[in-house]
């Protein structure tokens, strides 16, 4: 029997980590975040001269040897290296002190959209090149999407619940969302939740060029992702994790926990489209903000800061436009909006948890980061976006939008506690 | 009689060298595979029971002895190589 204290049917936020292109480390990150620092540059990954996007935002200064054994440092994907030192940051921030007990009630669900893919690219080629007995062993566990999970409740020895989102580009936002529900109905009294993403290989820059997504301003990196812009030509292909520790209320205050903020909304929608393309009226993203302001039993006049999916894509960001009018109608060009994506790229499966991180910070701090490389207004996207500065703001609720290849929407409210 | 010995000393000789040569490059490939120490890695060390390979590590050492010796190592002849002496006495033997 658990001695835990009864579950209060509210989950917070009591521990952060990530790894982003900006800097490894949330104290190194948010300063360049509000100073509006550009994380893009010529992919160094891998030699880029033959495609079509040659830039790309990489993690510089990630040393797996910093979070994991030798070995394992040496060996696995980095989607899980980064995925393990976001967790074990977040672990470290929030305090908490494992028991036996406490194990069994503490969770994991980091998500991913894509896997270990440069595990199955370097693999793939040593069985194309030397014969199928020369693939690793180590494949299956190191190319699956659940092993961010999986590996980082081995590290820290977590019992609870394990599992994994793969919702594309909504993935780390769905990972919260999930995690959420599963802390909120008592099935766990925490759960490490968020995102992580190392897409930047052969295969991963190949693909994503032939899907035409990626801006190629191959020239000027340094104003390559400029979502809202009326010169945008695609989204930044990005690396990095967020994991942030959900906690029951009540254990969190019982432990005199620090508390980031509170999630208190969680939407979702399909657009039932098409493979890639977002609806164009924004269809799918209406109707998650909506049920997102339904389960958080608020309206949007109390929302003081958006965090948008704005990937900088055409697309995206005219479509994301449109819905946040429809359901904030006049309040849509009052609330100040910001995409970090043009800072940090887009780190794909990662992004939503990096984004909620953001608004959750925003809040306690009262600072909203910038929307950078905003230098040509375009007529289809009209709305505040927090244009290259930074602003001071007192916040009580923010929103996280997250949208994903396959027409996946989620859409998160987080409140200042 | 004098000239063989003479003879089998030598080959001794250059049997010793090139199992030494053998030994330092399977400790090599150890100390990369597995994370260990090179002080760790001793002929009488067991890959699983001393340098706390799994069952996937070993997979992958049999597979880096295959890449650094050029030699193929079937499967049912890598229960044979349990130590670090093993995988030596092995590779030597497949060398000729």
């Amino acid at each position: 029997m658990s001695s835990r204290p009864v579950p209060s049917g509210r989950v917070v936020v009591t521990g952060i980590g990530a790894v982003t292109p900006l800097a490894t480390g949330v104290d190194n990150f948010w300063p360049k975040l509000l100073a509006g620092e550009n994380g893009v540059s010529r992919v160094t990954l891998l030699d880029p001269s033959e495609y079509a996007t040659q830039i790309a935002a990489e993690v510089k200064d990630f040393n797996a040897e910093d979070w994991l054994d030798k070995k394992e440092a040496r060996r696995l994907d980095r989607f899980i290296s980064f995925a393990v030192a976001s967790a074990t940051m977040a672990m470290k921030d929030s305090g908490i002190v494992l028991t036996d007990e406490l194990r069994e009630d503490f969770g994991v669900l980091i998500g991913s959209g894509i896997g270990g893919l440069t595990f199955m690219g370097e693999q793939h080629r040593r069985q194309v090149e030397h014969g199928p007995g020369k693939v690793s062993p180590f494949l299956v566990p190191f190319m699956i999407p659940d092993m961010a999970s999986g590996y980082t409740s081995i590290v820290h020895g977590l019992k609870g619940p394990n599992t994994c989102t793969v919702t594309a580009c909504a993935t780390g936002a769905n990972a919260i969302g999930d995690a959420y529900h599963i802390v909120k109905r008592g099935d766990a009294t925490a759960m490490l939740a968020g995102g992580t993403e190392a897409p930047i290989c052969e295969i991963g820059l190949a693909a994503f060029s032939a899907a035409r997504a990626m801006s190629t301003r191959n020239d000027d990196p340094a104003h390559a992702s400029r979502p809202f812009d009326k010169e945008r030509d695609g989204f930044v292909m990005a690396e990095g994790s967020a994991v942030l520790v959900l906690e029951d209320y009540n254990h969190a205050i019982a432990r005199g926990a620090k508390i980031y903020g509170e999630i208190v909304g969680y939407g979702m929608s399909g657009d039932a489209y098409h493979f890639t393309q977002p609806h164009p009226e924004g269809d799918g993203a209406i109707r998650a903000m909506k049920m997102a302001f339904r389960t958080a039993g608020i309206t949007p006049a109390e929302i003081g800061y958006i965090n948008a999916h704005g990937t900088s894509t055409y697309y995206n960001d005219k479509g994301e436009t449109q819905a946040i009018k429809q359901v904030f109608g006049d309040l849509a060009y009052k609330v100040p909006i910001s995409s970090t994506k043009s800072m940090i790229g887009h780190t794909l499966g990662a992004s939503g948890a990096i984004e909620a991180l953001i608004c959750l910070l925003a809040m306690k701090e009262g600072k909203l980061p910038p929307t950078i490389n905003y230098e040509v207004p375009d007529p289809e996207c009209d709305l505040d976006y927090i244009p290259n500065v930074m602003r001071e703001a007192q916040v009580e609720y923010s929103l996280s939008n997250s949208f994903g290849f396959g027409g996946h929407n989620v859409t998160l409210i987080l409140k200042r506690l | 009689m004098g000239y063989q010995v003479s003879i089998e000393e030598t080959k001794g000789g250059i049997f010793r060298g090139m199992s030494q040569d053998i030994l330092n490059r399977v400790k090599k490939v150890t100390v990369e595979e597995l994370g260990v120490k090179e002080e760790e890695v001793q002929e009488t060390s067991s890959f699983t029971e001393d340098l706390g390979a799994d069952s996937l590590d070993v997979v992958e050492l049999v597979m880096a002895f295959e890449d650094e010796f050029g030699i193929d190592i079937p499967d049912e002849e890598v229960g044979e190589i349990k130590t670090v002496g093993d995988a030596v006495t092995y590779i030597s033997k497949k060398l000729g």
